[in-house]
């Protein structure tokens, strides 16, 4: 049986002199070092002079009204944000301290170290469960057949959905229900043995029971993997994030320890919006 | 642009000793006599269309019933051969289903590939100018009368390969069906276009977010999704291979044989049915029936094909599988 | 198994997709090119205006051009009122009940019955029931047949173009359904219309299996007087030419080729011209 550590740690960068990640015991403690991010849409700016840091093995909550950015600073982070035609982001996002934006850094690989949760769930409907589940590694090539099984159960297991579907592996990926669904893809994003977890709302479109279900999962997840939330209810962030950054008009209002930004703000504005004066 | 209005009576006043104001009525359906027949005409025009298929599907039926008196079942079914025209009359239509099915195969061998590959390149790789310029010379290939295809498949593409296949005889099933897969590739194209247009974007972003490649994303994800819609676009291309008349009449012969050699001569059920009516053959006899009974047989193949196509072209993959 | 590099086989099959695009288009060209050669040799005044002849230097297409002209007159004749009227009862009367559906299904199956069965139906019905004989009119009603279901299709599409809106309006000013579509929903459609119904007749011109057992004649040294008179049409010369063993009519074959693309090509680009004129004019 092969363990999911045991999946060739993946390199980011192509052609020569492609770096050893360094120190891979000796953890960094910053996860992500985003240095004047910004990022467009054609003429129109959305992120503006972004500059934070996240911790390893940490949930980060992004919180803020709608239209303030913070969709397009998660697909930033595993450059998803280019792939829309028109997009451009510039200034510095150190992964482990390399920046993700260098030249010789292939944005797939770096996709396979960051995964990414859309809020609409979108299992492949063409593909069984058990298929759903190992999706990341046929596609980029790494599965060996035999190891199918054992790594959907395990990945199925981490993300709380193998009791249910156990018996059901072969069933299409869209004959569950939306929490189910969501849970599946929380599932096939493991498969794949990312470093952090991107997660755009991934409970607004489910009701509040599901919803809870996936909280408490990402409780759990949050002690083997980085964890980064937008969401839009505060009372969501409050619950599941170590820390939380409030983003307003394409700004980075403020980032702080989570109990600290909801009871005592530093900037009025954030003060503002988590009190319901607008957004 | 003025809209004819209901008289209105000349009184200013309305009076209220009447129920209604102004006096005008609407108890009687509006329109005049006219126009109701003018509705009646359209209405007769819709109803045309299932007189059509009765009247198609009762030539045909009654021929064939008056075939069967004379011929019975298990000499149109278990007979290898088919030769109404010669002496020693044989009536197995097996050799005219083969020829046909010979020459769609080819077809089909062609423009499925083709046709796919296009439309994978069309939706997933070109630059919106490319595709806008493409497209229509694509509809120009279907666009084109079949007559001249023949035309094409005979004097062109027989004397062509019979340079690289030395035993390629002049009228072969090989020049036709590679020139019918010509003329279906736009057909195949433009509706697995649309299947695959279909799949939505969230899927692709799914993929994409897993770490894959264009190449492994369309493979593995976006074509599955889409194949309901690539299988209904291959079932109506069969049907029109099925139903071709005049590219296998020129180029691939007038010899009914029971063969899926392509080098040879061989005949279609539909080359058939030329050959008899622009021959000799006296109308009534057994031998002008066997028209009709051929001409009944393609229409209940096409006839499945189509059905076939519609139904797949609705299914929706992964919920109800 | 040996992993290639994934880049490179993405380069590699969007060079295969070229390829594979590039191919039916080039032998488009040269199958154009060799018409337009032989073409060349035998296209002439006297070829446009002459008889079919046994001698291939004098064998002219003619009856073949008139007897085109004349059946696409028939065609659309009865198919363009038929057609639209049928469009105009689906679009703007019929309920969904169980009628509807069923005349809907029979349309859509009608146009993907192959079109040598259109001609048995008028050798069955035309020739033979209706007693018209292998005719000019017989002809021109199996084609007007076969493109009605494409017609009606066209025309619909047409109709829908109309927003609801404006039907509405017209209904609330308390018009007819008649007056309505008379008055707001067809000069807006007209356009439209034509365009697709002109395409979908134009593609009668090069129909040449259903004519056949209708009895188009191959030789036909006169032209038709009246309706009754038998008929040919220029793919049937076209197919005359070609089945000829000797080389020489294949010359002809081609010219008859160039004449029925000339005809095709002036007629699809005059109803998209008009097409176009008339969407600038209602902008």
């Amino acid at each position: 049986m092969v363990l999911m550590s045991e999946l060739p740690k993946i390199e980011i960068k192509t052609g020569p002199g492609g770096g050893r990640m360094a120190g891979g015991a000796a953890a960094k403690r910053m996860k992500f070092s985003i240095d004047d991010l910004h990022a467009w849409y054609g003429s129109h700016e959305v992120l503006r002079d972004i500059t934070l840091d996240i911790g390893e093995k940490k949930v980060t909550a992004v919180i803020g009204p709608s239209g303030c950015g913070k969709s397009t600073f998660i697909r930033t982070l595993n450059r998803m944000h280019e792939t829309i035609r028109g997009a451009g982001q510039s200034g510095k996002v150190l992964l482990d301290g390399e920046n993700i934006f260098d030249k010789s850094v292939d944005p797939v690989l770096l996709r396979r170290r960051v995964g990414m949760v859309f809020q609409k769930p979108n299992p492949f409907p063409a593909m069984s469960i058990r298929d759903n589940v190992v999706a990341g590694l046929r596609l980029t090539g790494l599965l060996k057949n035999f190891q199918a099984d054992t790594i959907a159960e395990k990945a199925l297991k981490q993300a709380a959905l193998w009791n249910e579907v156990k018996d059901h592996m072969n069933k299409p990926g869209g004959s569950l229900s939306g929490g189910q669904q969501q849970r599946l893809c929380i599932a096939r994003s493991l498969a794949v043995n990312p470093e952090v977890l991107l997660m755009d709302e991934p409970c607004s479109a489910l009701d509040p029971i599901a919803t809870a279900k996936i909280e408490e999962l990402i409780r759990q997840l949050r002690e083997e993997y980085t964890i980064i939330i937008v969401t839009h209810n505060m009372q969501q962030a409050a619950r599941v994030s170590d820390k939380t950054a409030f983003f307003l008009t394409g700004d980075l209002v403020e980032y702080d320890i989570t109990e600290k930004l909801f009871t005592k703000p530093s900037d009025k504005r954030t003060e503002d919006y988590i009190t319901g004066k607008f957004g | 642009m003025t809209l004819q209005t209901r008289n209105i009576s000349g009184e200013t006043e309305p009076d209220p000793s009447k129920p209604t104001a102004g006096g005008r009525k609407f108890h009687h359906k509006a329109g005049s006599f006219a126009e109701h027949i003018i509705v009646w005409f359209m209405f007769a025009c819709s109803i045309l269309s299932i007189f059509i298929t009765v009247g198609i599907v009762g030539v045909l039926i009654f021929e064939t019933i008056s075939f069967f008196r004379e011929v019975t079942f298990a000499q149109f079914f278990l007979d290898t051969r088919w030769t109404p025209l010669f002496s020693s009359k044989h009536f197995g239509i097996w050799p005219l289903i083969a020829g046909t099915l010979l020459t769609t195969s080819i077809a089909i061998a062609v423009a499925l590939p083709f046709g796919l590959l296009s439309a994978i390149y069309l939706s997933e790789f070109a630059a919106s100018n490319v595709r806008r310029a493409v497209k229509p010379l694509l509809e120009i290939l279907a666009g084109i009368p079949t007559i001249v295809y023949g035309y094409f498949a005979l004097i062109l593409v027989t004397p062509f390969l019979q340079k690289i296949i030395p035993d390629l005889s002049g009228f072969n099933a090989l020049s036709a069906g590679l020139v019918m897969g010509v003329m279906i590739i736009p057909m195949i194209s433009s509706l697995s276009e649309d299947a695959i247009y279909a799949v939505p974007e969230s899927l692709k972003e799914g993929a994409y977010a897993l770490g894959s490649h264009k190449l492994p994303s369309i493979f593995q994800v976006v074509l599955p999704t889409a194949r309901s819609g690539i299988a209904a676009a291959t079932t109506l291309a069969i049907s029109r291979a099925i139903g071709e008349t005049m590219i296998v009449t020129i180029a691939a012969g007038q010899q009914a044989k029971l063969t899926f050699d392509p080098r040879v001569p061989i005949e279609t059920m539909t080359a058939y049915i030329v050959q008899i009516s622009l021959g000799e053959t006296p109308a009534g006899t057994l031998e002008f029936k066997t028209i009709f009974v051929v001409g009944f047989s393609l229409f209940c193949m096409t006839l499945i094909m189509n059905i076939l196509g519609q139904k797949l072209a609705k299914r929706h993959i992964g919920t109800t599988e | 198994m040996i992993r290639i590099n994934p880049k490179i086989s993405e380069k590699l099959f969007v060079a295969l997709c070229v390829t594979v695009i590039a191919l039916p288009l080039i032998l488009l060209i040269v199958l154009i090119g060799d018409v337009a050669i032989k073409a060349s040799e035998r296209i002439s005044w006297h070829f446009l205006t002459s008889f079919p002849s046994m001698k291939a230097e004098e064998a002219g297409i003619y009856s073949a051009l008139v007897g085109s002209f004349y059946i696409i007159v028939l065609t659309g004749a009865v198919s363009l009122p038929v057609g639209v009227g049928a469009a105009i009862y689906l679009e703007e009367y019929a309920k969904k009940n169980l009628l509807t559906n069923l005349i809907e299904i029979n349309i859509a199956n009608l146009a993907g019955v192959p079109s040598i069965i259109y001609g048995l139906l008028g050798l069955g019905i035309f020739v033979h029931m209706l007693n018209l004989g292998r005719s000019l009119l017989a002809g021109g009603l199996t084609l007007a047949l076969l493109v009605l279901p494409i017609v009606i299709m066209a025309s619909r599409e047409a109709l829908r173009t109309v927003p609801p809106s404006l039907r509405e309006a017209s209904l609330a000013l308390g018009a007819t359904r008649w007056e309505t579509i008379r008055q707001v929903v067809l000069p807006m459609a007209i356009p439209g219309i034509l365009t697709g119904s002109i395409l979908s007749i134009s593609r009668a011109i090069g129909e040449t299996a259903p004519l056949i057992p209708v009895g188009a004649v191959a030789y036909m040294a006169f032209l038709p007087d009246s309706l009754r008179d038998p008929f040919t049409v220029l793919p049937i010369q076209i197919f005359n030419w070609v089945s000829r063993p000797q080389e020489e009519f294949t010359l002809n074959a081609a010219a008859g080729i160039a004449v029925l693309l000339v005809v095709l090509l002036t007629i699809n680009a005059g109803a998209i011209v008009l097409r176009d004129r008339y969407q600038k004019r209602t902008r």
